[in-house]
């Protein structure tokens, strides 16, 4: 290897080509592959049909998450409730088959440690720093906030890697998100990663892959970087990183699937090589000052329509760009808002907390802390608290934050996709509106006719609470007693 | 996949322009869990419509479609190819193609030929009565009335379905490599 400075994705890219090829693509080894319903089906049926195997079902792990409804699983008796919907049922079975018939690892829908596939992926330590990890999900990317080459792909590729553990890939163009200062006061992780998809733009990071650098990052929790690196995709990057640290280090320690004794030091030793080095160039660097973000929210249905609570609904004229102004424009039609209209003035009545992007304990946490003392308004009509995996759900119960979600109004749910996209049976009603902590506000992404605003969890917390958009700074926390 | 070396046959001649992956299979049937039987519902809007091409007897077994610019845009989808051959259809011929589509029916085994607009208005015009021969490896188009018209390919491309090699066979035939690689692996980062 060259003693040329390299980037964290260089190094981690470097380390797993298997064949370099003339036009500069290589055959890439896949370390992890996170398997769930959706898009595994028809991968399993071409390897059967061309009588295929998996090359490294150890290397493999299957959970459901996008089907299941996120209300009781088992009856009184614990007998497994069917699934109504026949097609969600058919391919939820599908996998359910497949995983056993070709030897690949099953989280079953009932089991503790069932949930969102890419909060399952960090939680089990499964998806380690350094590691390429791959899954027919575009929010593979959120496995980069430990510091893993992680993106989606679709089912050929699925089938690929079960194949041959490797995929041919082109390598894409670095980007550092620099992002330096104090963050002001309620501004969260999901703020920051809003602000700078409203600065770089949804195709911003088109053909890159983001590395996101600076003291705000360093000093963020791993749930707050595996939520920042989670939205790369919404920025149009293919994958995002963050250097593994100290903190990495001590979140996988003891993880169930995570390395032990000779092999942690081992891992350990390598992991420390990886950040970038000093000198290595990025194809392109974006500063932000952590003193320019505000608590924020989407207003349209890209997730670069992002403004601060504080602001209002912009007019589609100020954009200087003619197709962006037109794209105003239809978002401000099907979000049924008036330019000029202050966000915090914009009733809901869907709440939903939960999704890959924020769904992990600290995430409820946060809510909480709103939710405390309070109760949800008269016309919020559904208020979901739905934890990204049995184990989250488990620990939040642990922490009373069940009941004081219940007692205040809130449902709580069994982990899943739940409501981020209109798979299983949680949606929002055409034409209402949901503060919701997922990950894309596109037309129809929640239902038929949902109009989404992207924010964080105290930011939800705090629509639930007063019935509106609101800044969560507004609403001091309420003591014990209150 | 099944090599291709001549495709001869009806084409349907549908020459729409844009025409989408929800138009070519919506997305209701996104939750299936096979590719067969996609065909029942593709181009589903299209079918709606009394006395359309698809639904008429003389395209009942072709294996061509001719349709307009930008065929295949919209989501990436993959079941819009496997809906396409689960028709029947070999090859699909457009003045021009989306990234993604094109992609997705190359790993399927289908041939997408570009021709220009005025090629495609000409067998457009032939299909309808006759049937069109596509040469893959001279990379020519021909009709029963003397026509020829040239077309390009990436060379790898036409490699691989002339071979029928899909790109899983293809990265399979690297085996040496990969388990070489395994093995370094496995002693430099033992715990992966
Ligand atoms: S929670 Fe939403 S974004 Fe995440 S994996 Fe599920 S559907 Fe995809």
């Amino acid at each position: 290897m060259s003693d040329k400075p390299r980037t964290l994705y260089e190094k981690i890219w470097d380390a797993h080509v298997v064949q370099r090829r003339d036009d500069g693509t290589c055959l890439i080894y896949i370390d992890r592959h996170l398997v769930h319903e959706v898009t595994s089906a028809q991968a399993f049926e071409g390897l059967r049909l061309a009588g295929r195997k998996l090359r490294r079902p150890d290397l493999t792990l299957a959970v459901p998450d996008h089907n299941l409804p996120t209300t009781a699983r088992l009856d009184a008796d614990g007998k497994r409730i069917p699934i109504a919907d026949a097609q969600s049922a058919t391919q939820l079975a599908a996998l359910e088959a497949n995983a056993p018939a070709f030897g690949v690892r099953y989280i079953d829908a009932v089991a503790a440690e069932q949930g969102i596939v890419h909060v399952v992926g960090p939680e089990q330590g499964f998806s380690l720093p350094g590691a390429t990890i791959v899954c027919g999900d575009s929010h593979t990317s959120a496995h980069g906030g430990l510091g893993a080459l992680a993106f989606g792909i679709g089912t050929s590729e699925v089938e690929h890697v079960m194949a041959t553990q490797t995929l041919l890939l082109a390598p894409s163009k670095t980007m550092e998100v620099r992002v330096d200062g104090v963050l002001g006061l309620g501004v969260t992780p999901k703020d920051v990663i809003l602000h700078v998809i409203g600065v770089i733009g949804a195709a911003g990071g088109n053909g890159h892959v983001i590395e996101y650098t600076g003291n705000v990052f360093r000093e963020m929790s791993i749930e707050g970087r595996l939520t920042v690196a989670n939205m790369s995709i919404e920025a149009g990057a293919r994958a995002g990183l963050i250097a593994p640290d100290e903190t990495t280090f001590a979140y996988l320690r003891g993880r169930p699937m995570a390395p032990t004794g000779d092999k942690w030091d081992k891992a350990l030793a390598w992991w420390k090589t990886l950040p970038t080095d000093p000198g290595a160039q990025y194809d392109k660097v974006v500063v932000i000052d952590a003193a320019d973000i505000a608590p924020c929210l989407t207003w349209g249905t890209s997730p670069e329509d992002v403004v601060p609570i504080t602001g209002v609904v912009p007019d589609p004229a100020s954009f200087a760009d003619p197709s962006k102004r037109a794209a105003a424009q239809k978002s401000l039609e099907y979000m049924d808002l008036a330019p000029g209209t202050p966000m915090q003035e914009i009733p809901v009545e869907n709440i939903f907390i939960g999704s890959c992007t924020n769904s992990r304990i600290e995430d409820l946490r946060a809510a909480a802390a709103v939710v405390k003392g309070r109760r949800i308004a008269a016309n919020v009509r559904q208020a979901l608290i739905v934890p990204g995996s049995g184990l989250v759900k488990r620990q939040a119960e642990a922490e009373g934050l069940d009941r004081l979600f219940i007692d205040a109004g809130f449902e709580w749910r069994e982990p899943g996709c739940s409501m981020c996209l209109a798979m299983n049976p949680d949606k929002v009603p055409p034409g209402e509106r949901c503060a919701s902590t997922s990950n894309r506000n596109f037309v129809g992404r929640q239902g038929p006719g949902s109009r989404t605003h992207l924010v964080s969890p105290a930011m939800a917390a705090a629509a639930a609470v007063t019935g509106h958009l609101a800044d969560v700074r507004d609403l001091a926390p309420l003591g014990e007693n209150a | 996949m099944k090599p291709i070396q001549v495709v001869e046959g009806r084409a349907i001649p549908l020459g729409l322009k844009n025409v989408d992956t929800d138009v070519i299979i919506s997305a209701q049937y996104l939750k299936t869990i096979t590719r067969k039987g996609l065909g029942q519902g593709a181009f589903e809007t299209i079918r709606a419509q009394p006395g359309n091409i698809f639904d008429d007897p003389a395209f009942a077994r072709a294996n061509i479609l001719i349709a307009g610019d930008n065929f295949g845009c919209g989501s990436s989808r993959e079941h819009a190819a496997w809906a396409l051959t689960d028709m029947g259809i070999v090859a699909v011929i457009a003045p021009s193609f989306s990234d993604i589509f094109s992609g997705n029916a190359f790993k399927n085994g289908i041939l997408t030929v570009v021709l220009s607009q005025e090629v495609v208005d000409r067998l457009l015009e032939v299909a309808k009565t006759d049937p069109i021969r596509i040469d893959l490896e001279a990379q020519t188009v021909t009709t029963p009335f003397q026509d020829r018209f040239e077309f390009e390919i990436d060379p790898f491309r036409k490699h691989c379905l002339i071979g029928g090699l899909d790109e899983i066979g293809m990265t399979l035939s690297e085996d040496a490599a990969i388990a070489e690689f395994e093995t370094a692996m496995a002693c430099d980062r033992p715990w992966l």
